[in-house]
């Protein structure tokens, strides 16, 4: 049966009290905040939990936020859903965007594989566990992440100009 | 194309006569083999001209063949990547002469919607092969791709090849069309 976002939330805050930060409902889908060193451990949980079961990863995604306080942030946002029971979730963590460093959930979602890859090539977030972690998108030897908000875009790329 | 299309001169009954270069010219406007490739959102409204509707087949261009050493077009419908400009330049570079190539889309032509902030596209696949045909549209129609295959064809109707370099008929310089090989 569908739980609610809240009761989602309640039981996550129960289990991990340390590492679970807390809900946000009050723009536009909900979410929960998880310490990076944990989502390993909560997303196995929440996969593997009697009643939550969410069984598919439908997107691991970044965004960058120069302007968040201390010296600015890059969120890696998951995006689970639950087949048999029917609901989502959408799962935060919250990382330094000086030294984006996050665990691979390629253990427990093998579908994270190419889309960390993503997240690795467009934002520089270094994914520690995974199998492969090269650009997927870009050229092997770009440089620079596209998707962060001071990238710089460049001059010339194998001798074409890019202006 | 039909054979009442080749210029002729009259001549006895069951006879016809022409240049070779007009014969030359003819057959290759009447068998153009497109390279079958598509990059992006343009190479739909390419394969809609290669379906029955619009049907390619009847301007004698819709033998899409699946290797680059058989075809003599290279129609770039779509969006040209840095990643994939060394790929494209390398089927370029296998296609046997003489090669023709419409850049289709405003992307292949100038980046199109990328032109501004698209930090991974070529600003026009002339910046790595040279490009016969600009067909601008965001996507082009298919009666816009028929017409630059007639203007592609009306350019091969001015190869002239064994008398290039001599003055063509109507004006216009002889070898026009061959000027990429320069
Ligand atoms: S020109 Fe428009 S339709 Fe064609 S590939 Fe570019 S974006 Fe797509």
């Amino acid at each position: 049966m569908a739980m609610e976002f809240p009761v989602i939330a309640k039981l996550l805050e129960g289990r991990f009290p340390e590492a679970v930060k807390g809900a946000v409902t009050d723009k536009g889908d909900p979410w929960i905040e998880a310490a990076a060193d944990s989502v390993p451990e909560v997303l196995e949980f929440l996969k593997e939990e009697e009643g939550l079961k969410f069984d598919l990863l439908l997107m691991v995604t970044g965004v960058d936020r120069p302007d968040a306080e201390g010296g600015g942030s890059i969120e890696v946002v998951y995006h689970l859903l639950s087949t048999t029971e029917g609901h989502e979730l959408v799962l935060k963590a919250v990382l330094p965007r000086e030294n984006p460093v996050c665990p691979s959930a390629v253990p427990i979602y093998p579908a994270a594989l190419w889309h960390e890859r993503e997240t690795f090539d467009l934002l520089g977030v270094e994914f520690t566990g995974h199998p492969d972690l090269r650009r997927i998108l870009c050229p092997e030897d770009w440089v620079g992440h596209p998707l962060r908000k001071d990238y710089e875009y460049p001059e010339e790329y194998g001798g074409i100009s890019a202006k | 194309m039909g054979p009442q299309n080749l210029p002729v001169q009259p001549a006895a009954p069951g006879v016809l006569l022409t240049t070779l270069d007009e014969a030359l010219d003819w057959a290759r406007r009447g068998s153009i083999w497109p390279m079958t490739f598509g990059l992006a959102c343009c190479a739909i409204e390419m394969m809609c001209a290669g379906a029955p509707h619009f049907d390619l087949d009847r301007y004698g261009a819709g033998a899409f063949r699946p290797s680059p050493r058989q075809a003599d077009l290279m129609i770039v419908a779509g969006t040209v990547t840095f990643k994939m400009a060394p790929v494209i330049k390398r089927l370029y570079e296998q296609v046997p002469d003489p090669k023709w190539v419409i850049a289709m889309g405003a992307c292949a032509c100038r980046g199109g919607p990328y032109y501004r902030h698209g930090y991974h596209v070529v600003k026009g696949v002339d910046r790595i092969v040279p490009v016969d045909v600009y067909l601008p549209g965001c996507p082009p129609r298919p009666e816009a791709l028929l017409d630059a295959v007639m203007a592609l064809q009306a350019k091969m109707d001015r190869m002239k090849t064994f008398s290039a370099g001599k003055p063509g008929p109507a004006g216009e310089p002889a070898g026009a069309g061959k000027e990429k090989e320069a």
